[in-house]
């Protein structure tokens, strides 16, 4: 029988290396797992690589993370947000890598891992600074840059509804990046707000499906 | 001189936003946009976290702490509003399927040329968001800024000294002193506000402006 249903939170996050690159869905403070993300704080892996739209905001998320000296690199679009002290506090001291990466191709980059892409050419960036040393080529009269995809040891998402198959539906803008880093990582970890027997979710409807997922846990929504 | 107020701005962007039209609202002033196009016009908000036809502000007290806009703000949905993931939504943006993208800046060059992600800083951080996808994907890109920095000096510039958002990409621009369209010749003011006058809005800009026709 398939069932990716865990009971506890430590046994959702399970065993996260030192070094590992850990993508966490969510844009501003809408689709985070925060359970998640204070069990792998709890946990203690340090070196992380952190997969993430934006970096965090004042005592939460990813934000707990770099405060507690467990990031080396961050790689997102948009880091600097009002009350992001513990991102802007870490890149002014250094301690942490930043590889900033436009929006769209950072979602494209992750989608490509996912769908098992060697890369691919966007419009996106070419000619600024963000381009700088990445291949380029002029198609049909348009300058492109090639981006390489960007998979994860793990993704750590937050959905509103899981079913023991792993099946997953998000709410509102809480979609965002989570149903594209379903896809990118070798181990993938949702918390939902509810748990529903199997068969509940109209397959017309899965966003998600459960092929992604590998463990699923219901918790109380906290939102920031 | 008469200076637009940010909302006066917005206001004056509003009415180049034609009927039927699938328009973004980058962060800060231009989400003020959407508070004043015509009545009778039905426009179709996208915003890069993955929403398509979303309304106005909720009432206090019935936010869905879920939806929300770019600028992290609440949000409520219209009949026939969408969602979807990260990279359908960029593809949209990529795709040309945006008609209208309202974006800030730091600078604007007279070739069109938009910088809006980084200031160059050693310290403080750069955030490129989905300013880039949306300068190179959506088929008519507007600036709503200041005419110059708060120290005076221009953001309309002959050369951008910031990093690049995008090259060329600027269609036009909606100041607090006039309207200005990019054109193969550079600068060309559409419309000045009150009665300023060519040779005032030009002292307060760092390329030629060609006189309104």
């Amino acid at each position: 029988m398939v069932n990716k249903i865990v009971d506890s939170i430590n046994e959702a996050i399970g065993p996260i290396s030192d070094g590992a690159t850990v993508m966490c869905g969510g844009f501003g403070s809408s689709g985070i797992a925060f359970n998640l993300l204070d069990a792998l704080l709890e946990q203690g892996a340090r070196e992380l690589t952190i997969i993430a739209n934006n970096a965090g905001v004042g005592e939460t998320g990813v934000a707990k993370l770099l405060r507690e000296h467990r990031v080396a690199k961050v790689i997102c679009s948009y880091p600097r947000s009002p009350g992001s002290i513990w991102f802007e506090r870490r890149y002014e001291e250094r301690a942490i890598d930043l590889e900033l990466v436009p929006q769209g191709t950072l979602a494209e980059r992750i989608r490509a891992a996912g769908a098992g892409l060697g890369g691919f050419y966007t419009p996106t960036g070419y000619g600024t600074e963000l381009a700088k040393g990445k291949r380029t080529e002029v198609i049909d009269g348009v300058g492109y840059v090639f981006e390489r995809p960007l998979a994860a040891d793990v993704a750590l998402l937050k959905a509103s509804q899981g079913d023991r198959w792993g099946n997953l539906v998000y709410h509102t803008t809480a979609r965002n990046f989570n149903p594209i880093m379903a896809t990118a990582a070798t181990t993938v970890i949702a918390e939902v707000s509810e748990i529903v027997e199997l068969g509940a979710l109209d397959p017309e409807s899965v966003v998600t499906p459960g092929i992604f997922l590998d463990r699923v846990i219901e918790v109380d929504q906290v939102f920031v | 001189m008469i200076r637009f107020t940010p909302e006066q701005i917005a206001a004056r962007c509003a009415q180049d936003i034609p009927d039927g039209a699938y328009v973004n609202l980058g962060i800060g002033m231009p989400t003020e946009v959407a508070n004043h196009v015509p009545a009778g016009r039905e426009v179709i908000y996208h915003s890069e976290n993955g929403v398509l036809g979303f309304g106005t502000a909720p009432e206090p007290g019935t936010e869905d702490p879920d939806l929300i806009n770019a600028s992290k703000q609440y949000i409520t949905m219209q009949p026939g509003g969408a969602f979807f993931h990260q990279a359908d939504s960029f593809g949209m943006m990529r795709g040309g399927h945006i008609d209208i993208s309202v974006l800030g800046a730091f600078q604007i060059a007279a070739n069109g040329d938009l910088a809006n992600w980084s200031t160059g800083s050693e310290i403080y951080p750069p955030a490129v968001g989905g300013a880039m996808d949306l300068a190179v994907g959506a088929k008519q890109l507007f600036v709503i800024t200041r005419h110059t920095h708060k120290d005076g000096t221009p953001k309309l510039v002959e050369r951008c000294s910031y990093p690049l958002t995008g090259a060329s990409v600027v269609s036009r621009i909606y100041t607090d002193l006039a309207v200005i369209d990019i054109t193969d010749n550079g600068f060309q003011v559409i419309e000045m506000h009150g009665e300023n006058s060519l040779d005032e809005v030009q002292q307060l800009t760092g390329a030629r402006l060609l006189p309104p026709a």
